[in-house]
């Protein structure tokens, strides 16, 4: 099966990104602490490839280390989501109908009901600003969000004849969850996964920039937007730089996450 | 349609109760004693005390909770620890500011969003119609206060057309009020529309391909007529329920968006709140937001099951 481009270019923008934070692990242009005073706010070209901040710190070095942030915020964020998620969801379209069922439906749609973005607030306003708090934050929000597309995908597996037959064979049903509702499901998953990712990029981005996300001296995409914001003029490309890796990042993903849907989920390819 | 009405009040009644119970709790844990945070540290014990039951912190945490959610039953939200006035005044001052903001970038995001959704949709697999899905792509891809900051720096700074931010009031006219709110509206419904038409091309592709719309090309209307008579109305339901869902988005995202354009709203109110650990204003203003989220989903399901009966059913 011939792959669509758009699962090409949003990988190779993700590649690009994961890259760039697995490089900055061992090796940055400049050290992202590194102040070089004489050349405050130089904009792109010359020794600092990106440009410099107020501070003087290299730009593209501290774009690699905030994307080291963006990622593993999101990816744990998004593996805590699954890991979570998905056996609620699993035992709720195991035990439809039942009180288990309802209790778990009615918590997501309780958690659904809050807006991410006020949910962040009030787990910052009790933790305190940090990126594991952000991490929890967009966490929190993630399980109701899998646990619906586990039990969605799960519940119209059970009707069907083979799992009928696990039955009858004498599986139980956390055995005929796990070898078969699960691997079924599976491209479900990594459709809603990258998503999620993508979603969990902006909302780290959105926490960071209001001074709840990661706080310094971590470099943060969303801490370096705000504090381009008021020399905007000054120096455009501090705003300019961070909002287009976000912006490159997330497309990338998306790009990716849509592509994987029309070739993991042939009933929705007719839509395009 | 009643009997699904008076289910979905009670599930509606049932969920605030218990977001009250979490929103209260999970402020309770919050480490800081308001009184003391207020006096400083070099208060003496017994003017801290004399706060704390001036604020009413000396009773039990169940106490407060019930005094509050009876309270708020008849719209009083407590007194604000550091302003010293009735919450609800300062919600109600805010909200002028928020309220219309949403509903300002809302109705852009609608205007913008449904007729590009439908020119896709009937240009399907056109230049115009790739055209569109790459931008609203990328529309999706933009964090909206990362958009306001540019929108500032080209329309504000650049351009002089609008101020970078603050809002003059509505007593300095309707004019300048919507003026001052622009910008983030733009802001805001943009990134929005992006999301939006594509629902809305989705939706009107999906209804364009049902058998009743052949029937209906099929009894002689023009192509026109159908797609004003038949299809438009029946692909804007799902549409409806996104616009729904994405009041209450846009509401909390204000929030960020009102941090960039320095805006008086409620996002401003609940930022101080959490630093000045003035719990009651965060308390009531996140519980505020929450009624709101929960309550439009409510009359969003209402009216999905006028307009659908099959949609009765399900409990």
């Amino acid at each position: 099966m011939r792959l669509p481009v758009s699962i090409w270019i949003g990988a190779a923008l993700t590649t690009i990104f994961v890259i760039g934070a697995l490089v900055s692990l061992v090796w940055t242009p400049f050290d992202v602490t590194d102040l070089d005073i004489q050349a405050r706010m130089a904009p792109p070209g010359g020794a600092h490839l990106l440009g410099t901040d107020h501070l003087g710190r290299d730009i593209l070095s501290m774009v690699m280390v905030g994307a080291r942030t963006s990622i593993a915020v999101a990816i744990v964020a998004v593996v805590v989501g699954m890991v979570v998620g998905v056996p609620l969801g699993l035992h709720a379209a195991a035990n439809r109908g039942g009180l288990i069922d309802d209790i778990i439906m009615r918590g997501n749609d309780l958690v659904l009901a809050f807006p991410p973005l006020v949910v962040a607030i009030l787990i910052t306003a009790v933790y305190g600003p940090s990126a594991l708090n952000a991490i929890l934050a967009i966490a929190l929000i993630n399980i109701p969000v899998f646990a619906r597309v586990t039990r969605g995908g799960a519940l119209s597996l059970w009707t069907l004849d083979y799992i009928l037959a696990a039955r009858v064979a004498g599986k139980g049903k956390i055995r005929i969850s796990a070898e078969h509702i699960l691997p079924n499901i599976a491209n479900l998953l990594i459709v809603q996964g990258t998503i999620s990712f993508s979603l969990g990029i902006i909302a780290e981005a959105g926490l960071s920039y209001v001074g709840l996300g990661a706080q310094p001296p971590v470099p943060s995409w969303g801490r370096m937007l705000a504090e381009s914001q008021t020399l905007i003029s000054l120096a455009p490309h501090m705003a300019v730089i961070p909002g287009l890796a976000i912006v490159f990042m997330v497309l990338g993903l998306n790009l990716m996450g849509d592509g994987l849907r029309d070739v993991l989920d042939p009933r929705l390819r007719r839509d395009r | 349609m009643l009997r699904y009405a008076a289910t979905r009040l009670g599930s509606l009644v049932l969920s605030l109760w218990v977001a009250s119970i979490v929103i209260f709790f999970t402020l309770e844990i919050v480490p800081g004693d308001p009184a003391t945070f207020m006096l400083g540290l070099e208060a003496s014990p017994e003017s801290v005390d004399a706060l704390r039951r001036e604020l009413g912190l000396d009773e039990a945490p169940i106490t407060r909770y019930l005094s509050w959610v009876t309270g708020m039953l008849i719209g009083d939200f407590g007194t604000s620890y550091t302003y010293r006035v009735p919450v609800g005044e300062l919600i109600a001052a805010r909200i002028t500011v928020s309220l219309p903001l949403t509903l300002y970038a809302m109705a852009l995001a609608a205007v913008i969003a449904l007729p590009v959704g439908m020119i896709a949709a009937a240009r399907r697999g056109t230049l115009a119609d790739v055209a569109i899905m790459g931008v609203t792509q990328v529309g999706i891809a933009l964090p909206n206060f990362w958009f306001a900051m540019l929108l500032v720096f080209f329309f504000a700074i650049g351009l002089g057309w609008f101020s970078a931010g603050g809002f003059p009031g509505w007593e300095a006219g309707l004019g300048a009020g919507l003026k001052a709110l622009t910008l983030p509206a733009l802001a805001l419904g943009l990134t929005q529309a992006a999301i939006m038409s594509r629902v809305m091309r989705s939706s009107m592709l999906e209804t364009l391909g049902q058998d009743y719309i052949r029937t209906a090309r099929a009894k002689g209307l023009s192509h026109a007529q159908v797609t004003r008579r038949h299809a438009m109305r029946n692909a804007l339901i799902p549409v409806m329920t996104i616009v729904g869902l994405q009041f209450s988005f846009l509401l909390a995202n204000a929030i960020i968006i009102e941090n960039v354009f320095f805006l008086p709203g409620l996002g401003r109110l609940i930022f101080q709140g959490i630093t000045q650990r003035d719990l009651v204003v965060v308390e009531s203003t996140v519980m505020l937001l929450v009624f709101t989220a929960i309550t439009v989903n409510f009359l969003v399901d209402l009216a999905y099951a006028a307009i659908d009966p099959r949609l009765r059913r399900r409990g």
